[in-house]
């Protein structure tokens, strides 16, 4: 019988194991290793270098600017995102007309979540081709709409403008987000007791106060996961940037991060490849990813509220 | 998903005076402010969308000349020229054989594992189960060098078969994670009543627990139907350019990059049309369920 059960436990094992410990496993144990060898890809030898990666990396001024690029999306992307989301999910959710005590939310509200939610779902490569048109300054939809409500749009387009490519790139994110957290928020909020609501309408309690004293704090759960989430696109960020602005050096490397800067380091194909020093920056990039969900988890832990 | 109203409306409150009729004016001018922040993002979420549309059915010369004005010439022929001299049909196919391929592999895998591990103790179950799980936490960019050469050593770049067996590599830690937390809830009586009348193990995995298990299935499919329609990093680095093996998006990116040398403008429109119409479909099909799963996705 004993026998029977693991033959069974191994022979369902063996395929799915094997296969993620060649594609997934392996690769990211190989990569630690090639971060210590000066391996370039024309050399068929890799000699361990020790921590001369790393101290390249400390000292390289363009990881720095892509790090720094990381670092104001980690910031900008997901204040930017959970604020209109929370908004959005608020009025659709509980900000709706208030008559008596009744706390409902605004109409077509089902509509509105179902149409704010499609751009998540495309590509963000498909959505990175769409919105480089749109941002076309000849002809494109960004510059014409901006041209009507009376702004000159930049002359070499908001991509091509070195202090804009960046935000430009960030609206995109946000524009594509958005929608997720406001069907995220209002599962959240679909889960508050309404009479929390009606004893604060009763008391007299203005909206902005219900949002920022009431709903917010109820809603920490799901604002913490929104925060981790969008930090992990802030850190990756690599298709719309490499769509976008294909040469982040032609508009003075505003738009480089840190998995673009990876990705040249090691398949560009127009400058000689640095496998070692590019997996250097992967190693980062991980222990970045691991302590964004770690002070995440760590700073904003706080008493769980349970609903009777 | 969306709660509109819980309750049945509260009778009418009584005689309202001129305090509270003002505060009722207010109330309708706040919520008809509110209407029209909602129906604003509304626009800026479908505008583009529907400017590509546009977009795509227009003249060569006039994709660029004006935004807002309607095609002179409804033009079809764009859409015909993209899926075959722009190749965004030799695209189509292709991310259809991944994505397919890779999904039922996914699948099939996934729930394998996911099984044992939720159903049976063995030693190493518990490090089985962390070493899919802790794969969530890895940027593929640190795999990324490694794994070209993995690939290439087993002389898989730009095939499809490369793709589809890392596709489903990278996309078990969430289907294993989501589907081994779905199997541990479902009762165990009938498995065990499976195995006393004589089903062997396998018999029962496939007879009894995956038609049991099939809403978490089917949510964790389409997780990553989605997931897979839209990957773009992986198959730029394994197909290294080559257009015959190329997936949608990476085939519109790398045609944008070239659109200088051929300026056929409306055709790039249209195969955008075309890569985004099956997540479209998709999701007027399913739509509540795509939310719902995602967002429990989201949440575990």
């Amino acid at each position: 019988m004993h026998h029977r059960k693991y033959r069974f436990i191994i022979g369902f094992l063996v395929a799915p194991l094997a296969l993620y410990v060649m594609f997934v496993v392996s690769p990211n144990i190989q990569a630690v290793i090639y971060s210590f060898t000066d391996w370039s890809g024309y050399s068929q030898t890799q000699n361990f270098v020790g921590l001369d990666n790393y101290v390249r990396l400390v000292h390289d001024a363009d990881f720095w600017t892509a790090l720094t690029h990381n670092a104001v999306l980690l910031l900008v992307l997901p204040v930017v995102t959970i604020s209109l989301g929370l908004l959005f999910a608020f009025l659709l959710n509980i900000g709706g007309t208030r008559r008596g005590s009744v706390v409902r939310g605004l109409r077509a509200s089902r509509f509105y979540s179902a149409v704010y939610f499609f751009p998540y779902l495309l590509s963000v490569a498909i959505i990175a081709v769409l919105w480089q048109q749109a941002y076309n300054p000849q002809g494109g939809l960004v510059p014409g709409a901006l041209s009507a409500v009376g702004i000159t749009p930049p002359r070499d387009g908001l991509l091509g403008t070195p202090s804009l490519a960046l935000w430009a790139c960030v609206a995109v994110a946000v524009w594509q987000a958005v929608g997720f957290y406001v069907v995220l928020f209002s599962a959240g909020m679909a889960s508050i007791p309404r009479d929390i609501f009606e004893a604060a309408a009763l008391d007299g309690v203005n909206r902005a106060t219900l949002l920022f004293r009431i709903v917010v704090p109820l809603l920490w759960d799901n604002i913490q996961v929104a925060f981790v989430y969008l930090g992990i696109i802030a850190l990756d960020f690599f298709a719309i940037v490499n769509i976008m602005t294909p040469h982040p050096e032609s508009v003075g490397n505003s738009t480089e991060v840190i998995a673009h800067y990876l990705f040249t380091r090691a398949f560009s194909g127009d400058t000689n490849p640095q496998y070692g020093y590019a997996s250097a920056i992967g190693v980062a990039l991980f222990f970045l990813t691991l302590t964004l969900a770690a002070v995440m988890f760590r700073a904003s832990r706080r008493e769980k509220v349970e609903y009777a | 998903m969306t709660v509109t109203e819980v309750r049945p409306p509260v009778p009418a409150s009584p005689p309202a005076g001129p305090v509270r009729r003002r505060a009722r004016a207010g109330e309708r001018s706040a919520s008809a402010s509110f209407q029209v922040i909602l129906a604003a993002w509304a626009l800026v979420s479908v505008l583009p969308l529907i400017w590509a549309v546009l977009t795509a059915l227009k003249p060569n010369p006039e994709v660029f000349a004006s935004p807002w004005r309607l095609p002179s010439r409804w033009s079809f022929d764009n859409f015909a020229r993209a899926w075959g001299a722009a190749s965004i049909g030799q695209f189509f196919l292709n991310t259809v054989i991944v994505v397919s391929g890779a999904l039922v592999l996914t699948m099939l895998l996934s729930t394998m594992v996911a099984y044992v591990l939720a159903r049976y103790s063995f030693p190493g179950n518990r490090f089985i189960y962390y070493l899919f799980a802790g794969g969530l936490m890895f940027p593929v960019f640190l795999a990324l060098v490694p794994l070209f050469f993995v690939v290439r050593n087993l002389g898989l770049l730009h095939s499809h078969l490369g793709l589809i067996l890392v596709y489903a590599a990278y996309a078990m830690p969430f289907s294993v994670f989501f589907l081994t937390a779905f199997f541990r809830t479902l009762p165990s009586a009938v498995a065990e009543a499976a195995l006393i009348d004589g089903c062997s193990h396998t018999g029962v995995f496939f007879r009894v627990m995956l038609p049991m298990a099939r809403p978490g299935i089917v949510s964790v499919a389409l997780f990553n139907v989605l997931g897979l329609w839209n990957q773009y990093l992986l198959p730029l680095v394994l197909n290294q350019g080559d257009k015959s093996t190329a997936v949608l998006t990476e085939g519109l990116a790398s045609l944008v990059a070239q659109q200088g040398y051929q300026s056929d403008w409306s055709a790039l429109f249209a195969g955008m049309v075309i890569a985004m119409l099956p997540v479209l479909i998709v999701y007027l099909v399913f739509q509540r369920r795509v939310r719902q799963g995602f967002v429990a996705g989201a949440l575990k």
